[in-house]
């Protein structure tokens, strides 16, 4: 007997709603209530994903009609084994970004900011599941507008209010132009089921213009180079926790909705070869100018959110990967691990710092020395985290890095793998220099004495990220649709 | 639920060992010395009677093999053959004498459950190293070497250090690189990564059609893997790396690193190209010459140094070619040369390294011009010492003695007469940077006259004192079995090199 057909439709309507209620609920209750509350839904949000996959890989890809109306009339839901795994993960990271945020928000900003902060995290975890789960392109576009102004919402919390409004406008116009492709598209083809659309899209001057449109539009949504502009500051003021929710989990999904709509829509349109390779050199600028500027930036957080946009551009240089033949099913699964943990080394590494602030009040890397004297778990941590950046074993990182050198020889691209190996070797600096400062020691005699420790529950939340991000470099890329 | 059978479990077993140790250790309160030297040892030493276990079962033809699905039909493979077993007994022994002498010289230190639980992944990967069946799985452990050895080369945090580790990665990562690339490309070429007998993995790809990629193939690997070795010219690294705690240096130069570099050579020589092809793409000659320049040039340079472990290091780059030497060389008698080498270099340096480590720690002293009349302060480190320093210049009855004639002897069966100016050249070099150190600790007064006999304390002089009487048994009983010589006939034997 399988249980699909039983669990799935609950599993996936308790990802897609019950974050949203419970975000609203944490405007009524609040305190340790509401604490638990937004930790439970985290916690369930990941098991559903589990759910989904188990799901999946018994039954194949899910489609949920709602409230049985088929398309085109009707909104459907897919589930297929990339929007369950990354339900799970999602839900994960949140878990463990939540326990973080619950004590360093405190010791961060005073009292009252974890208040503002439950409902948003909540929101922005319904929008995300709805955003792996949407089939069609006008919801794609509606959980992305959802997604980003709860993350506008959470930079805007504690962050530099100019970076916030830049990341909302840069947001609105990526959504305008993501919009008008749209309506190019059921203006042509009379549908915006992906289903449907990949079965009418023909190529032509009105399927390149809305496909160019759209890019566009997730670019900006994205960070993806050169509409990054807006990622650093954003991420780098925010909350540390809140920059680990941004950096690791939301900055993908403007990659997500691409990828979506290349592997569905695109290759009907004719025009995607050409783009495929646009894209990988733009991939390529973002390689090279994402890790050049965290090379360059003297604080911790703000190295890390160039880092992103550095790992942003392997994921676009994965997609003339994908766009071959013969590279096809290895770049595809490269993109998806890369994915996968870089978000959770990326939010650990943010949980580290947010730690590090914590008890320094401040992440200015040369004056971070002794860090591993006095934190030893954290500075491991951010190591640990730090070699799937690098794309080291033992790490997710490096499956990902290999899939793609693999898919980039296999389709005689040899180029793109030299952009990959270039750029480990760039985050190998960056990463270096990240990691280096704590295990210098600070001028004056070495002392056994310890500094006040870190709450517990801010070292194994982070700790248990990289851990995770490690552990995918010991999974089968075959387990990874 | 069945447990594993012996033939899986072993090899995890040998790699865990020391793992879970350094896992444990990581949490350890840094109070707990007690605990944790308890740890140290009980690891260090399980591991020496599993890999004892391991090693009869081996001679008695038994094979040991784990697999673990990784990558795109590529496997995460722990196999058992006597090559590895050769590099595992070395680094299991090696590590057991370095984890006493540590204990004993970080003594007081701070952040010591730091130190020995990096100190124990290190050794997991080295281990991992030596059993790896395929190149995958080879690059795996070989990347965490580097990086669980980075901050025990750091360990000191001072601004010298720091720069030590900065030069050691600045060479590491490079190289990585370029393995990886050589890696995958040989995985897309022949579909295959394995370590097989002369080989045979190759057997099936058209060499004429592919001689350009495979060039390339081998360059990228051997040079991903010399900069571990220090083959010239990826060798400026491991001079800088001797500011390190003398346990690290022990680990950098006789039980982990440079042999993990020069193994790798030793696995893509013969068991990916196999011996044949890599002669006759011309690739072998190639690695010979470059080996024999290293040689001459580390003792060069290491006869000018007048810091005691700088000049040690030097000495290193070159004795760490006759490895490579051997194996380049590619006749049988060669081979045993260098094979044996990388056992005797290990015990012999590592002799040397603990001795200049307890010289720095008793007298503090550093520089060769301060060790007049040492041999009278410290008479037990300086005997070691000067066995070592003997069995590196060559002389019988040492070790070193057999590695040399061993590679004399195959250089003349392959023709390659110029192969002994070098070894002669090299000897001499190897006297002239030893010998007047022996003369001045042994010959000439102290410059303190009044200062009396005080040797280092025993956890630092045994370790020294065993190496060093390994030293001259294992040249004295060469030919005995169960000594290195006689297991690596047995390796020549079963790999047919």
């Amino acid at each position: 007997m399988s249980l699909a057909p039983l669990l799935i439709p609950w599993a996936a309507a308790l990802a897609l709603a019950l974050p949203l209620l419970a975000g609203a609920a944490c405007f009524v209750v609040g305190g340790r209530a509401a604490a638990t509350l937004a930790l439970g839904v985290a916690v369930l949000s990941s098991a559903a994903g589990i759910v989904l996959t188990a799901g999946v890989e018994a039954d194949g890809v899910q489609r949920l009609a709602l409230a049985g109306w088929a398309p085109p009339l009707g909104i459907v839901w897919r589930i297929d084994g990339l929007a369950a795994l990354a339900v799970a993960l999602t839900g994960l990271i949140f878990a463990a970004v939540l326990v973080h945020a619950e004590k360093s928000l405190d010791l961060l900003r005073g009292e009252g900011l974890s208040e503002a902060f439950r409902p948003l995290a909540l929101v922005l975890l319904g929008g995300l599941n709805a955003l792996y789960m949407a089939n069609d392109v006008f919801n794609l576009y509606v959980t992305l507008e959802l997604v980003t102004l709860a993350a506008v919402g959470m930079v805007a919390l504690a962050g530099d209010p100019a970076a916030a409004l830049r990341y909302l406008l840069v947001g609105v116009l990526g959504a305008l132009a993501y919009m008008l492709g749209c309506g190019l598209l059921y203006a042509a083809f009379g549908t915006l089921d992906l289903d449907l659309l990949a079965g009418r899209v023909e190529p032509g001057g009105t399927a390149s213009a809305a496909l160019a449109l759209m890019i566009v539009g997730v670019m900006a949504k994205g960070a993806l180079f050169p509409l990054h502009g807006w990622l650093p500051p954003a991420h780098g003021s925010a909350v540390a926790p809140a920059s680990a929710l941004l950096s690791g989990v939301v900055a993908k999904g403007g990659f997500y909705v691409l990828l979506r709509l290349w592997l569905d829509v695109y290759p009907a349109t004719g025009a995607a070869p050409a783009a495929a390779q646009i894209l990988g050199v733009l991939g390529t600028l973002a390689v090279l100018w994402g890790s050049l500027q965290a090379i360059r930036q003297t604080r911790l957080k703000v190295l890390l959110a160039y880092s992103t946009v550095a790992q942003l551009g392997y994921l676009m240089v994965s997609l003339p990967l994908i766009a071959s033949a013969a590279g096809h099913a290895s770049g595809l699964a490269g993109a998806l691990h890369l994915m996968a943990s870089h978000a959770c080394a990326k939010a650990a590494m943010f949980l580290t710092a947010g730690s590090l602030i914590a008890t320094r009040g401040h992440d200015r890397l040369a004056d971070l020395k002794g860090a591993a004297h006095d934190h030893p778990m954290t500075a491991f941590t951010l190591g640990l985290a730090g070699m799937t950046l690098m794309g080291l074993p033992p790490s997710g990182g490096f499956i990902a890095k290999w899939l793609l050198l693999d898919a980039s020889l296999r389709s005689g691209q040899w180029w793109w793998a030299a952009v990959i190996l270039g750029g480990s070797l760039l985050a190998g600096v960056y990463v270096f220099l990240a990691v280096s400062w704590s295990m210098s020691r600070p001028p004056g005699e070495p002392s056994d004495a310890q500094p006040p420790p870190l709450p517990r529950r801010l070292e194994f939340a982070a700790l248990a990220l990289a851990l995770v991000a490690m552990a995918l470099g010991f999974v089968s890329a075959e387990h990874i649709p | 639920m069945t447990l594993l059978p012996w033939s899986q479990a072993a090899p995890l077993l040998m790699l865990f060992s020391s793992f879970l140790a350094g896992v444990i250790i990581f949490t350890l309160d840094e109070q707990r010395h007690v605990l944790r030297a308890t740890l140290n040892l009980g690891a260090a030493a399980a591991k020496l009677v599993l890999v004892g276990v391991v090693l009869l079962g081996v001679a008695a033809g038994q094979t040991f093999e784990v697999a673990w699905p990784l990558v795109g039909g590529f496997d995460l493979v722990l196999r058992v053959d006597p090559l590895s077993m050769l590099f595992i007994t070395l680094s299991a022994f090696l590590w057991f004498v370095t984890t006493v002498y540590a204990i004993g010289y970080l003594e007081g230190s701070p952040d010591r459950s730091r130190f020995f639980g990096f100190f124990s992944l290190c050794v997991t990967a080295t281990v991992g190293i030596a059993l790896a069946g395929n190149l995958l799985t080879f690059f795996f452990f070989y990347e965490l070497l580097t990086l669980s050895t980075y901050p025990l080369v750091v360990h000191r945090g001072t601004t010298e250090s720091l720069r030590a580790g900065r030069i050691y990665l600045l060479y590491a990562l490079p190289a990585s690189t370029a393995l990886l690339a050589g890696i995958v490309g040989l995985a897309v070429l022949t579909g295959q990564t394995e370590f097989s007998p002369r080989g045979s993995g190759l057997a099936g790809v058209p060499v004429e059609d592919h001689a350009f990629e495979l060039r390339l193939i081998f360059v990228l690997l051997i040079g991903g893997l010399a900069a571990k070795a220090a083959l010239l010219p990826l060798h400026g690294w491991l001079p800088q790396a001797m500011v390190a705690p003398a346990p690290v240096s022990a680990l950098l130069h006789a039980v982990a690193v440079v042999k993990a570099g020069a193994f790798g050579i030793m696995r893509v020589v013969y068991d990916v190209y196999g011996l044949e092809l890599a002669y006759d793409l011309g690739l072998s000659q190639g690695l010979a010459v470059l080996a024999a320049a290293t040689i001459l040039y580390g003792s060069v340079r290491a006869l000018a140094q007048d810091d005691l472990k700088r000049r040690l290091a030097w000495s290193t780059v070159s004795q760490v070619s006759y490895i490579i030497l051997g194996v380049a060389l590619a006749g049988p008698t060669a081979t045993l040369g260098g094979l044996v080498h990388l056992v005797h270099q290990g015990i012999m340096k590592i002799t040397l390294f603990f001795c200049a480590g307890n010289i720095a720690e008793t007298h503090h002293v550093h520089k060769i011009a301060e060790m007049n009349g040492m041999g009278r302060r410290m008479p037990w480190t300086m005997a070691a010492f000067t066995i070592a320093a003997l069995g590196m210049i060559g002389l019988p009855p040492t070790a070193g003695f057999i590695s040399k004639w061993f590679l004399g002897v195959g250089a003349v069966e392959v023709g390659a007469w110029w192969v002994l100016v070098v070894l002669m050249v090299s000897s001499l070099l190897n006297a002239a940077y030893f010998l007047p150190l022996v003369y001045r600790a042994w010959f000439l007064p102290p410059a303190d006259a009044t200062a009396g006999r005080a040797d280092a304390k025993l956890t630092l002089l045994i370790p020294a004192l065993i190496t060093a009487a390994l030293t001259i048994l294992l040249g004295l009983f060469a030919n005995t079995p169960f000594t290195p010589l006689a297991w690596v006939r047995l390796i020549a034997e079963a790999d047919h090199i």
